[in-house]
């Protein structure tokens, strides 16, 4: 390493490291920008990274290739992981472009600056390498903190207090002031009487009668569905399945046919379970509705397991 | 090898960089391409330093590092911040210097 | 003491004006006081003149400095020599005269008041002019009488005849004011001043075209003020004012402005021949116009303001003949000033027997109804046709004298055209005479069917006639006795006898023929015969005159059409090319901005993207110049 790094030419070695780690760094810059999930991003990304590490290394910057793992892949990067997981790391980018021409001009900006500077790195004419040997002789990091701390000491010092400003102000930022006191349990337990919300557990899902799954809602005691037994969290995926009226009508009858046969007088029928899907209808099949198509009860619970497929 | 190879690819790394940039609209991604960009940056300097023989290249890329190291953080916390308020990273959502 | 001239009657003007109702009553008695305190002051400072050497009786009186700047002095400063001291004897004098005329024949009118403080208004401008000792302060009289014309001829604006007349009387004199304007301009650049003494003393010093161009702009300012051609349109229609203004006003004083000024800055058309040719042709065309315009008008008053044209006429001319004609300008101005008033005076008091007819056809056989109007009426006829021994025959024989002095063939075609002038103005006098005074009744009820029933006027109407016709009478030979007239003025005009080829007594004598020869054709016409009650058609040159020798159709063809068309284009220029580049560039950028606003978007990649566009043109302009 050494005896590469401070030579003036490079060797075939180095030439062949070149090629085949700089063609994997422009596939990872590429994959960073290209791939939609922002985390196989960050994962390109810091491939990139570990392989321009090694670029230093080869160009004889010791310091700064172990700096730039240390610090680039090591902290940056899972900064940037952190961030996404906050963030959310499932949802993936839309790589569907909103804004008219954006891509165009991106393209043409990319195209045109790449051009020109690759056509101006080639006016450039270079001797080749000097080397660090001189440079390097009593090692890369004395002679690194011996240029640091005399020449460039002011600027040091001044990153320094940036590094130091960087930090408070990203505590400040994400910091959130908490303008009231905590709540205590029994406050909380006041309150909750009070707002007249559902003090005892929720209904389990789908226990009672007939269905045992998650995704279908308890039968209350009159037979109509209870709405609370199942998770929001499935109704806003629209992954809910309706108690399909047909099976109510029979249980209806079914208990229409005891009552009859012991004599005792009937229970007030189920509420419709079709009024009930009515309700939670879109504005869309709601004007249908009106629109004087008489929707039955299969119908509803039809369109909304179809809503639920889209 | 040309020495000057380095540059070429640190002048392409930059420009897919900037292209990014100007493609996701992820801002963390965004930011990404940023650190790429300035990477490609640090490469030149650092080739350059070979070049001439002399360490003052790699002490550059050292602060480029540092500030960026700086920026980074910076950079997320108001990230972090964007996505409280508008519960969205998207660049495009923070839309509002127009009329 | 010059200052209370001006001062006296102006204050009676600002009293009268805004004293109110109160002063209904016997404000027109305050009016004619203050103006025989002007005149007794006038008579005063006379006097004391007289007893002065002829070369010290220049008096001067500085009131204030007006705009004490650095190279711009202007003094409110007066001075009173002799030229001056004529004129405010005869416009107090007249003035006086003419407010105690007004006294009677305004007695039933509501506005008397006002009219007094026109009136005194109108000789506090008019001393003013006549007494500054500077060009920008004589400008201000100057536009002072203007206004008061406007106001007096206007001043039955209900009418609205009147009204446009007061209006056409404003405009045209202010494009002859307009020409005084420039002229006191010309005068401050060139000399550095625009007192009399320093311009008039120094006209050496300045070349003859400039001397030229100041008075060319002079003469149009004493066209307009004098109504001589071309701006004489005016005066006809100003007769629509009460007729004691049309006497004092427009004909004996502020219309004979123009020869004040130009008799005034005589030195300055001394030094500028080819000024004074203009004048004079101008003089003589003018004599000749409203002489034959007199010709042909019924309209007693518009007749009369015929003649006044022509006789202003004779004065211009004789002015622009130079030293040999400024005295007989000002002693022609005198004598008319006399009879032509006491004309006026007797034609307002024909109207205020016959209902206000103008119309002469529509008199007839007066004179036994109204002898004393008949007799100072006829004084006043015969002293303006020049008959022997009266006032105009003593000034208009040296005006015509002073023609053919002129010498040259220049000489004779004055002298004819003058003598031309004297055979008109006996022929229109005449018929005036004859159509009013003699033959038989022509009257006629007027518009509300009342029979007019012929009066004489009362007293203090008829004395200021009777005085001014004793003025018609002596004036002229007053003045011609010994050349008293000429040697008083000469201090201040010079005089020059001209080289006439003609004698003086062959002048006297073609005269008199031609104002036989005037006399005979009319008595030929209208005495003979009776005068038909409806104007017959006449000949063209008749019919024309009727219409003023189609001025107003010439102004209106030229002026008025032209006008109309220039600010048409022009309007259509503003709004096509002028509006059309303002709202052009303005909806460019409208339009420009419209479209720059959509690039921002807010969006931060599309500023990213500019950024970008703007860092690869840098590079690519770097990598250009190391190229070149």
């Amino acid at each position: 390493m050494t005896a590469l790094a401070a030579t003036a030419a490079t060797s075939t070695g180095e030439a062949v490291q070149f090629w085949v780690l700089g063609t994997v760094a422009v596939l990872g810059g590429l994959g960073t920008v290209l791939l939609r999930r922002a985390v196989h991003s960050a994962l390109c990304l810091a491939g990139t990274m570990i392989i321009l590490a090694l670029f230093y290394l080869a160009n004889g910057a010791y310091f700064l290739g172990v700096v730039q793992i240390v610090v680039y892949t090591g902290a940056v990067m899972m900064l940037f992981l952190f961030v996404l997981m906050l963030v959310g790391v499932s949802a993936a980018d839309s790589l569907k472009e909103t804004l008219k021409g954006q891509r165009w001009m991106a393209a043409l900006c990319g195209l045109g600056l790449g051009t020109l500077l690759i056509v101006g790195i080639g006016q450039v004419s270079v001797g080749g390498f000097n080397g660090l040997a001189a440079a390097n002789a009593q090692g890369n990091v004395p002679a690194l903190a011996s240029l640091l701390f005399t020449k460039y000491v002011v600027a040091f010092e001044v990153v320094g207090a940036l590094l130091t400003v960087a930090a408070v102000g990203a505590t400040l930022l994400t910091h959130r002031e908490r303008v009231e006191k905590n709540k205590s349990q029994r406050e909380q337990a006041i309150e909750r009487v009070r707002g007249g919300t559902q003090l005892p557990p929720l209904p389990a899902p789908g226990v009672y009668a007939r269905h045992n799954a998650v995704d279908r809602p308890a039968l209350l005691p009159d037979g109509s569905p209870a709405e609370l037994s199942v998770s929001p969290t499935l109704r806003s995926r629209g992954q809910i399945r309706e108690v399909s009226s047909e099976q109510l009508a029979r249980l209806a009858a079914i208990e229409q046919r005891t009552a009859e046969y012991q004599g005792r007088p009937t229970y007030p029928g189920p509420k419709d379970p079709g009024e009930r899907a009515l309700e939670r209808e879109t504005a869309g099949e709601e004007e249908a509705a009106r629109n004087g198509q008489p929707s039955e009860p299969e119908d509803a619970a039809g369109t909304e397991r179809e809503e639920a497929a889209k | 090898m040309s020495p000057i190879n380095y540059v070429y690819l640190a002048a392409l790394l930059f420009t897919i960089g900037a292209a990014g940039v100007l493609i996701r609209r992820n801002a963390i991604v965004v930011f990404m391409c940023i650190e790429l960009m300035l990477n490609a940056a640090n490469l030149t300097l650092v080739a350059f330093s070979r070049m001439h023989g002399n360490l003052d290249g790699q002490i550059m890329a050292f602060f480029v590092m540092v500030v960026a190291a700086a920026e980074v953080v910076v950079g997320l916390a108001i990230i972090v911040m964007l996505y409280r308020a508008r519960h969205s990273a998207s660049v495009d959502d923070a839309s509002l210097m127009k009329l | 003491m010059i200052g209370l001239l001006v001062g006296v009657p102006l204050l009676g003007a600002a009293v009268l004006l805004c004293g109110g109702r109160r002063l209904d009553r016997g404000g027109h008695w305050l009016g004619t006081l203050l103006s025989a305190a002007s005149f007794a002051i006038g008579a005063a400072l006379f006097l004391s003149m007289l007893g002065k050497d002829a070369e010290d009786r220049a008096m001067h009186s500085k009131l204030f400095s007006w705009v004490p700047v650095e190279g711009f002095q202007a003094d409110v400063a007066f001075q009173l020599d002799q030229l001056s001291m004529t004129f405010v004897l005869l416009i107090t004098g007249v003035g006086t005269l003419i407010h105690i005329y007004s006294v009677g024949y305004m007695e039933h009118d509501p506005g008397r008041r006002r009219f007094f403080g026109y009136l005194n208004l109108f000789l506090a401008a008019m001393l003013l002019l006549v007494l500054a000792d500077n060009f920008l302060l004589l400008y201000v009289g100057w536009e002072g009488v203007g206004l008061a014309s406007y106001l007096l001829i206007g001043f039955w604006q209900h009418k609205p005849s009147a009204a446009t007349a007061a209006k056409k009387a404003f405009l045209v004199n202010r494009v002859g004011d307009a020409g005084l304007a420039v002229a006191i301009f010309l005068m401050f650049t060139t000399f550095g001043s625009f007192a009399f003494a320093p311009v008039l003393s120094s006209t050496g010093e300045a070349g003859e075209g400039t001397l030229t161009a100041i008075g060319l702009m002079l003469l149009l300012a004493a066209c307009g003020k004098s109504a001589q051609v071309p701006l004489q349109s005016w005066l006809g229609d100003a007769m629509e004012g009460p007729t004691p203004v049309s006497a004092l006003i427009h004909a004996a004083t502020m219309v004979t402005a123009g020869v004040y000024l130009i008799t005034r800055s005589g030195a300055i058309f001394n030094g500028a021949p080819d000024a004074q040719l203009v004048v004079v042709v101008v003089g003589g065309v003018t004599l000749l116009f409203g002489a034959i315009v007199g010709c042909a008008k019924d309209d007693i008053k518009k007749a009369l303001a015929g003649s006044t044209m022509s006789q202003i006429g004779y004065m211009i001319l004789a002015a622009g003949l130079g030293p040999i004609g400024y005295a007989f300008a000002i002693m022609h101005l005198v004598t008319h000033g006399f009879f032509k008033a006491g004309l006026f005076l007797g034609a307002g008091s024909v109207m205020h027997g016959m209902n206000d007819e103008v119309d002469m056809r529509r008199y007839g056989g007066l004179r036994t109804h109204m002898p004393v109007t008949f007799v100072t009426f006829g004084l006043g006829y015969l002293a303006i046709i020049g008959f022997p021994g009266l006032s105009g025959f003593f000034s208009k024989d040296q005006i015509i004298e002073a023609a053919f002095g002129k010498g040259g063939t220049e000489g004779w075609i004055l002298g004819a055209v003058t003598l031309l002038g004297a055979a008109l103005t006996a022929y229109y006098m005449t018929r005036v005479m004859l159509m009013t005074f003699f033959g038989e009744k022509r009257w006629q009820p007027d518009a509300e069917g009342r029979e007019p029933h012929p009066h004489e006027s009362p007293k203090i109407m008829t004395i200021p006639m009777i005085v001014l016709a004793f003025g018609s009478v002596f004036a002229g030979g007053l003045f011609k006795a010994g050349d008293t007239f000429v040697d008083w003025l000469e201090p201040v005009t010079a005089f020059e006898h001209g080289h006439s080829p003609v004698s003086a007594t062959a002048v006297t004598a073609s005269t008199i023929v031609s104002l036989v020869l005037g006399v005979g054709v009319a008595w030929f016409q209208y005495g003979r015969k009776p005068v038909p009650a409806v104007a017959p058609r006449g000949s063209l040159l008749t019919r024309a005159a009727r219409r003023d020798l189609l001025q107003d159709d010439f102004n209106h063809v030229v002026l008025v059409s032209g006008g109309t068309h220039l600010t048409r284009s022009l309007v259509y220029v503003d709004n096509k090319v002028v509006d059309g580049a303002v709202n052009g560039t303005a909806a460019g950028f409208g339009g420009l901005s419209g479209r720059l606003r959509r690039l921002q978007n807010g969006f931060a990649r599309s500023y990213a993207v500019s950024m970008f566009g703007g860092a690869a043109v840098l590079i690519a302009a770097t990598l250009l110049m190391r190229a070149v």
